[in-house]
């Protein structure tokens, strides 16, 4: 058989096992077989490459695939859960500059005459893989609390530089098109790279989880340009791919978030007057664990809504032995979610699921809404602007019309939180001062266990 | 296997009572089919009016590699076959957008950070890009060292912290 008909078949293959992969990822018990379609196909579409006739030397590649597999094993057991959003930051962008790598080194093969369109794709791929590289460094940055990048610094007139920038870039592109000069490749980088840079170090910590998906969605669409650049459709399939998750988890984060991607990206998030804060909160009812405890023994349905503030105070599994002490004395528990709970899309799900709590228990936010008159006790822990329902009533509210969890509705609501300081939005939440709401200050996961301790005293 | 009842709208109503393998085999062979079938008369049509075809590529690239013993039939994955059309390119593209949709749609959000580190793993598909830079002697092998040790980390990094979590989720089963 035609050897190279072969190869291709063998491509074709590994892409149906990444889209079947990413078929079965639609439920927890089958996903972890789509993880392995994926490996497989990953695997037959490297040996292909390795056995085609373009590879006549295979010591530089087995270096490179050794030094980097011993990487990426590292990386991935030595991860907290809670550092999963920075490291997928960074492999976004390992990702990224490896095509900007191979499309600019495509230019260099001897004997490679680029069409019109290779040069096309090549420049796309220099300036999507590029923008994705420092974007996603800097996002690392950020999210793994870097000081270099801790605040979210503006230029001067942002738009103004972020549209020159854009301009030279197509500029640029058009130059390095028309003349075929393999030099200008490396200005594009630079400056798109420069661009990435300044894109992302303006945008805030409470936005990350749109930016990582937006950056996901870009290391997909540069494989899928280099995938046009070495004319490979496994690449341009597979890139495609990835570039349609990431568009689709960027746009439920903007949804989540009540907000545009081009107002996460460019627009500033006005934050609310401090100034009422004292009239807001003028009537709150203060708790301490053990009546808590009580009001748990006595309840059927208890629904925990967490935040980000629980895995930052590292309560997850405090929140666990808490809620299987309840579920021991019959009292139906779940987990509300809200899309933007943790860093990252499905974030809060993987840090609860580390601690063992069942994937089953674990709902979302518009599944769990129309019940949530029927729940006797709601407790909200690490989590503000979520369970704000300003959202529902004020116009003037810079979250309004955000989708949020509805625990105001909840028989009785236990705010776990160190003081009565604003979330993100930086703007004061009515439902810690409603009457059928007690707040429980102190460390997260001091209080789950002072409530558990009182439990099992009673 | 469980594609004909959930999602697959193409195939919702059709009742093809075979076995779930049966199906998963079938499933394959038709996307082979229409793949090679886009790509074998694009490459027929193709080859005679390209001023640059496979042939004088090959040949370039052999006279700067000195390698006269492999010239008649070299058939690289890249330089060797330089003949599908953009437009079949586009094509593939924009179908693959299309079904991507189609399948990360029914991704519960559960699962949407093992999808992000799963879907990030298989964009180091790049590393196929790397391979033939790094494996060719007439270019810059370090440079493509450089790609395949970054496109590496992505691969096997992604996969494994993707089957970490994943693990998580069934353990207590």
């Amino acid at each position: 058989m035609d050897k190279l008909l072969f190869i291709k078949i063998v491509y074709i293959a590994s892409a149906v096992l990444f889209m079947y992969g990413l078929k079965r990822m639609s439920h927890p018990r089958t996903a972890v077989r789509g993880n392995l379609y994926g490996v497989l196909g990953m695997i037959l579409a490297v040996a292909a490459t390795m056995w085609s006739d373009d590879v006549d030397q295979v010591s530089w590649i087995a270096g490179g695939i050794f030094g980097g597999a011993a990487i990426g094993v590292l990386l991935a057991y030595l991860i907290q859960m809670t550092a999963m959003p920075q490291l997928v930051a960074l492999f976004n962008g390992f990702g990224g500059l490896a095509s900007v790598i191979v499309a600019g080194a495509m230019l260099l093969l001897p004997g490679n005459q680029p069409s019109t369109s290779e040069w096309v794709a090549t420049a796309l791929t220099g300036i999507v893989g590029s923008v994705t590289f420092l974007g996603s460094t800097v996002a690392f940055g950020k999210l793994q609390e870097l000081d270099l990048f801790k605040k979210s610094r503006r230029l001067p007139f942002p738009h103004l530089v972020n549209s020159l920038l854009f301009l030279t870039l197509i500029g640029v592109s058009i130059m390095m098109i028309y003349d075929q000069n393999d030099y200008l490749y490396v200005v594009l980088v630079l400056v798109a790279s420069l661009l990435g840079f300044l894109l992302v170090n303006s945008i805030g910590g409470a936005d990350m989880p749109v930016v990582i998906a937006l950056l996901n969605s870009y290391s997909g669409l540069a494989a899928s340009a280099t995938g046009f650049v070495i004319s490979n459709n496994v690449l341009i399939i597979s890139g495609s791919l990835v570039g349609a998750s990431g568009i689709i988890l960027t746009r439920l984060m903007c949804q989540a978030m009540n907000r545009s991607l081009v107002n996460v990206l460019f627009g500033v998030m006005e934050s609310g007057g401090g100034d009422d804060d004292d009239d807001v909160y003028s009537d709150v009812t203060q708790t301490a664990a053990e009546e808590v405890a009580m009001m748990l023994e006595f309840a059927q349905r208890v629904v925990i809504v967490p935040g980000y503030g629980l895995a930052v105070a590292q309560a997850q599994h405090a929140v666990q032995n808490l809620g299987q002490l309840l579920e021991e004395q019959g009292t139906t528990v779940e987990y509300a979610i809200h899309p933007v709970a943790g860093r990252m899309p499905g974030h809060m799900n993987v840090l609860l699921a580390e601690a063992d709590v069942e994937y089953e228990k674990l709902i979302e936010m518009d599944h769990i809404n129309p019940t949530m008159n029927t729940v006797d006790v709601a407790i909200v822990i690490g989590a503000n602007d979520v369970v704000n329902p300003c959202s529902r009533t004020d116009k003037n509210s810079p979250i309004y019309q955000m989708p949020i969890i509805d625990v105001d509705k909840a028989r009785a609501v236990i705010v776990i939180k160190r003081s009565l300081s604003p979330g993100f939005a930086g703007i004061a939440n009515p439902l810690f001062a409603l009457e059928n709401t007690s707040m429980l200050f102190g460390d997260g996961k001091q209080m789950m266990l002072e409530i558990t301790a009182a439990m099992q005293d009673a | 296997m469980t594609f004909r009842r959930k999602g697959f709208d193409v195939l919702k109503g059709v009742d093809l009572s075979m076995q779930p393998n049966v199906q998963a085999s079938v499933f394959l062979a038709t996307a082979l089919l229409l793949v090679v079938g886009l790509d074998v008369p694009t490459r027929a049509a193709n080859q005679p009016s390209d001023s640059r075809s496979a042939v004088t590529v090959e040949q370039a690239s052999d006279a700067a590699s000195a390698d006269p013993d492999q010239a008649p039939e070299r058939q690289g994955v890249v330089l060797g076959s330089r003949s599908q059309t953009t437009i079949a390119s586009l094509t593939i593209f924009v179908l693959a957008i299309f079904v991507g949709f189609e399948i990360i749609t029914k991704v519960p959000p559960t699962l949407h950070t093992p999808l992000m580190s799963g879907s990030n793993a298989i964009s180091g598909i790049t590393l196929v890009g790397a391979v033939i830079v790094a494996g060719h002697s007439g270019g810059l092998p370090w440079l493509g060292m450089v790609a395949v040790a970054l496109a590496t980390i992505n691969v096997v990094g992604g996969f494994l912290v993707t089957h970490r979590m994943l693990s998580m989720f069934i353990k207590r089963k």
